[in-house]
């Protein structure tokens, strides 16, 4: 994958496959301690323990439609290949949490990318499930909460081409401020 | 131009809500993006991209958009599923912004099947 922001968008994808209603995304870049920090957690039905390591063999997967289960072993493999850190943590019925932790400024690391596209995607996609995403960057942080988002809609559809326009600018606004703010100091 | 905050979408509520309405009714054209490792890393996000801004562009509250996992034809994604009421869907592959663009305004809107692009019909 050429972006984090891909994995983040495939990680998120397991989630809702997983039957979750809830994910929460978060990225945290701190530029004093030169870490990368993102987690997908979601309130799906978890992995059971049997199957946690399992679930990281790229020649796994539970589904029928074809004998590999990419997503979970790329990611891995891009936090091992920047010094990074790999946690898969799940209970059974209560969900799963995704943390990965990398070197800021180590020349293997893909580039955040467009998160702006991945949580669109997601949004539009899946007008059931509700996200948070959280970006901290030394920080500043942004944030944006579908559950704020449709109570301000109060029923209205999310997935309405306004509204997508309007939740695009919002949070592509909300990063580029947060960025800006670190440059200027 | 002020900074948007999430008390603007308020604005939108009416509209946003008559699509509510309208997707609980009919809706005539279905659009799936195939959202799998193998979608993803193929460049379906792009593809998605490309098709919201279609959608936006052509005012119309009447086609979903939806996403879904990997078919199992991983060498031919990204794939896009077409699917007009009363009609058979079509799987697209190999798909990209132009030819999603493409895709949008000639079947989507207009009904004609792009052959070229098309991987099957189901049946």
């Amino acid at each position: 994958m050429r972006e984090l922001a891909l994995h983040i968008l495939d990680i998120a994808e397991n989630g809702i496959n997983a039957g979750a209603d809830l994910l929460e995304i978060l990225v945290e870049e701190s530029f004093r301690d030169n870490l990368l920090r993102i987690s997908v957690r979601d309130n799906g039905r978890g992995i059971p323990k049997e199957m946690i390591q399992k679930v990281l063999d790229p020649f796994y997967t539970t589904r029928t439609t074809r004998r590999v289960g990419l997503g979970l072993s790329l990611m891995k493999e891009a936090a091992k290949r920047c010094d990074g850190d790999f946690q898969l943590e799940s209970k059974e019925g209560c969900g799963t949490e995704v943390k990965i932790i990398f070197r800021r400024d180590h020349i293997d690391l893909a580039p955040l990318g467009d998160m702006t596209g991945s949580m669109i995607s997601l949004i539009m996609g899946n007008p059931g499930v509700d996200f948070i995403y959280d970006h901290d960057r030394d920080g500043k942080r942004f944030r944006l909460d579908t559950r704020e988002v449709k109570k301000q809609l109060d029923g209205g559809d999310i997935t309405h081409p306004e509204v997508i326009g309007f939740l695009r600018q919002f949070m592509s606004e909300g990063l580029a401020e947060i960025k800006t703010a670190i440059k200027e100091e | 131009m002020a900074k948007l905050t999430i008390e603007d979408l308020k604005k939108l509520r009416d509209s946003a809500k008559k699509s509510t309405a309208l997707r609980e009714g009919e809706t005539s054209v279905k659009v799936t993006v195939h959202m799998g490792t193998c979608g993803i890393a193929a460049g379906a996000r792009e593809v998605m991209d490309a098709l919201l801004q279609e959608v936006t562009e052509a005012k119309r509250s009447d086609i979903r958009v939806i996403t879904s996992g990997c078919m199992g034809m991983c060498s031919s994604e990204p794939n896009v599923t077409v699917e007009i009421s009363g009609n058979e869907p079509v799987i697209y592959q190999h798909m990209d912004r132009n030819r999603m663009r493409q895709v949008f305004k000639r079947h989507v809107l207009l009904g004609e099947v792009q052959t070229d692009f098309a991987l099957a019909r189901v049946k």
